[in-house]
């Protein structure tokens, strides 16, 4: 079982967490909400709880919690740019659909 | 899809939760637009990952308009229609209006505020000011995907009502939200302040475009305080280029040249200025269409000394807010530098001198105005995290007051109130059996009424008659958060009331600017693209229901080939309705307008037939 993130999203985030001066990496999760179902969380992380699993990834310390990893197995965080807009995406092979706006899906 | 930020921790948003607002400075020479992202304060920037957009609007014979920097390349050439610092001219009359023969544009004396004269008609500058927020409207939401909640704009500290007013009626023009108007001095200690975390008394040089202020704050543990701004609202870098213009024409002994002549060297004497923050030389060479040629070398020292006034007058401004909030300027702990202006090294000199100390100057200086609102922006729309908690006091920069007996200004909220504020004030009559009392709301410092900017009239009616001196009229003042006026009187015997919202006294009334909004909307571009599909869906719906409700009233007027004609047009429609092709959804309602028309002609006809039966020709009155 694995999260990942591209070399772009771990670059982004190294610096991100550099301009906000603490955070020991990010935390990736999925909650119950939104139109399809479930909904991403993606955060700063500045602590570690007990039960997290981390990785690495490109330097990057990703932090998931054990009851989110079932969900998110495989993905790989990326960071894109679309025109004018850029932010995060969750490339995760668990979707079976999602809302017309990515924000929330089911799996 | 949508692309997600970083949150704090535990700040993850409930999916489309996440409001999009941004912070604009809607500067004199330049415009920008920030928001917050991942956490942190950025400027958004164009395609070509330019932050500043020049506030340049070009008005063209095709009705079009061009703003930023292709509107910027014609200032030369169509110097009429291409409207640069319109900032200036926010709120003013055409009295207001200094070095008026240097500027090129044909100026049409409206009532309050001047309108400019182009080849699309007079357009005012709350007209041309929406069409700069228009394109950083598109440009903050095409940056983050979605539509805007609402805008932090920043102004000058020294913006009277009118100019306030202004403002705001610019940003509703350009359909944004205002969430606050912000005091530019106030959003860039917000950005310092902030991500800095720094404490004490700070005070804030802002030397823009086109205007100068000087604000003092108190920052203590993440509030903000405002403890006196001052300035001058017709003082700023547009002004070096002038009186460099002034020296370059002087020296190269030439006429005033045509307005054409006017900008192009006033923008070789801006190139000039520029390069001289990083050269101790600069050449200013120009070829006028008069077949003159101007070229001139300028050394730093002959800059600094021929603009050495402009700098000395940033000093009195200074002097007098550090007096209103009670302190020297060694107790001021640091000083931060705004506006593109503070990078010249004599200003920074002079600043320095000042106040003892170097200047602030980690931030970039144009862009902190714009990440400060961006900050803001993001506070106020609601998505704050829990360790921004910070509050923050504004003053009022004016005070504002009444006119009394013998054209004297009585002040009721002085400046530097903190604002939101609310002060009352009990006046009375000064004649036996007087019932009526007329009231003139006044802005300004200054003694006699005459002096002080005019802001209101009304008139409170009712007063039941009595001896002179025994009415007891209360006048409470009522200054809002975006510093904006409303003012009440009532007379407490009998409790009639009257009050007036100080929109501005320039003389734009509601009716003009609905009217100007819905131009604004036939104009638009893709901003409104989606706007437009809704409405022509609303309109598609709403013809389909029309039809069908007639051909169930009225199924006796159709042949059956023509009923089946009408329905497949209807359903035709409804089909396109759903969907998201505007052109097509047009067609649709065209086509079934046109194949309806015999229909509607005969339900016409049938309609006036049982109008007119039953009377005779006599009851009719043609």
């Amino acid at each position: 079982m694995s999260v990942t993130m591209s070399e772009r999203a771990a670059k982004h985030v190294t610096n991100f967490i550099a301009k906000r001066g603490k955070g020991i990496g990010v935390r990736l999760g999925v909650r119950t909400s939104g139109c399809s179902g479930m909904a991403y969380k993606l955060e700063f992380a500045d602590d570690r709880e007990d039960e997290d699993l981390t990785f690495e990834s490109h330097g990057v310390t990703i932090l998931v919690d054990p009851k989110s990893l079932p969900y998110l197995d495989g993905t790989e965080l990326d960071y894109v740019r679309e025109g004018l807009n850029e932010g995060f995406r969750f490339n995760n092979p668990n979707v079976k659909d999602a809302c017309g706006c990515g924000e929330s899906f089911n799996v | 899809m949508a692309l997600l930020q970083l949150s704090e921790p535990g700040q993850s948003e409930a999916p489309h939760q996440h409001r999009l607002a941004v912070g604009i400075d809607l500067g004199t020479t330049n415009s920008l637009v920030a928001t917050v992202r991942n956490g942190m304060a950025v400027c958004l920037n164009d395609l070509d990952g330019k932050a500043m957009l020049p506030s340049v609007v070009r008005y063209q014979a095709d009705g079009s308009v061009v703003v930023g920097r292709e509107a910027a390349l014609a200032l030369t050439r169509d110097p009429r229609n291409t409207i640069a610092s319109v900032k200036r001219f926010m709120g003013r009359g055409l009295k207001d209006v200094t070095h008026i023969e240097s500027t090129p544009y044909d100026f049409v004396d409206a009532p309050g505020m001047v309108k400019l004269r182009t080849v699309q008609g007079p357009k005012s500058p709350v007209e041309v000011s929406a069409e700069i927020l228009k394109v950083l409207k598109v440009r903050g939401e095409a940056s983050l995907g979605g539509e805007l909640t609402g805008a932090v704009i920043t102004v000058p500290a020294y913006f009277d009502d009118a100019q306030r007013q202004a403002t705001k009626d610019a940003a509703s023009l350009a359909g944004l939200n205002v969430l606050r108007l912000l005091n530019e001095p106030t959003a860039a200690a917000i950005a310092y302040g902030l991500d800095n975390a720094a404490e004490g008394v700070y005070a804030v040089y802002d030397l823009g475009g086109g205007t100068f202020d000087i604000s003092i704050l108190r920052l203590t543990k993440g509030v903000f305080e405002v403890l006196a701004t001052n300035g001058d609202a017709a003082l700023g870098g547009d002004d070096f280029d002038h009186r460099l213009f002034c020296w370059s024409l002087d020296r190269a002994q030439i006429e005033p040249p045509s307005a054409v002549d006017v900008r192009r060297l006033l923008g070789k004497a801006r190139e000039a200025k520029e390069l001289l923050s990083h050269t101790e030389e600069a050449l200013l060479s120009c070829q006028l269409d008069s077949g003159e040629a101007v070229s001139l070398t300028v050394s730093r020292q002959v800059f600094a000394d021929i603009t050495a006034n402009l700098v000395r007058k940033t000093l009195a401004p200074m002097r007098k807010a550090l007096r209103d909030a009670g302190l020297k300027p060694d107790e001021v702990k640091g000083v931060v530098m705004v506006g593109g202006a503070t990078r010249m090294p004599h200003v920074q000199r002079a600043v320095a001198e000042f106040f003892g100390q170097e200047p602030l100057t980690n931030l970039d200086p144009d862009k902190v105005v714009a990440l400060g609102a961006a900050k803001q922006a993001n506070a106020l729309a609601g998505n704050r995290s829990a360790d921004e908690d910070w509050l923050l006091l504004d003053v009022i920069p004016l005070s504002l007051g009444l006119e009394t007996m013998g054209g004297l200004a009585e002040k009721v909220i002085p400046r530097n109130a903190t604002i939101p504020v609310a002060r009352a004030q009990e006046f009375t009559t000064y004649k036996d059996g007087q019932t009526a009392m007329a009231f003139h709301v006044v802005q300004g410092e200054r003694e006699l009424v005459s002096d002080c900017r005019s802001l209101a009239r009304f008139e409170l009616r009712g007063i039941p008659p009595m001896v002179a001196g025994a009415a007891r009229i209360r006048v409470t003042f009522q200054v809002d958060a975006d510093g904006l006026l409303s003012v009440s009187a009532r007379e407490m015997s009998s409790g009639v009331e009257a009050s007036v919202t100080v929109k501005p006294s320039y003389g734009l009334s509601d009716d003009e600017i609905a009217t100007m909004l819905r131009s604004g909307i036939d104009h638009a571009g893709d901003d409104m693209s989606a706007r437009s599909l809704r409405e022509q869906q609303v309109e598609a719906n709403r013809l389909v229901e029309a039809t069908r409700q007639a051909l169930a009233d009225d199924p006796e007027l159709l042949q059956a080939e023509e009923r089946a004609g009408v329905e497949a047009l209807v359903r035709t429609l409804e089909a396109l309705a759903a969907g998201d092709d505007l052109a097509a959804i047009k067609r649709g309602v065209t086509a079934l307008n046109k194949g309806t028309e015999t229909f509607a002609s005969r339900r016409m006809d049938k309609s006036i037939r049982s109008a007119l039966t039953g009377q005779n020709i006599d009851q009719l009155e043609v």
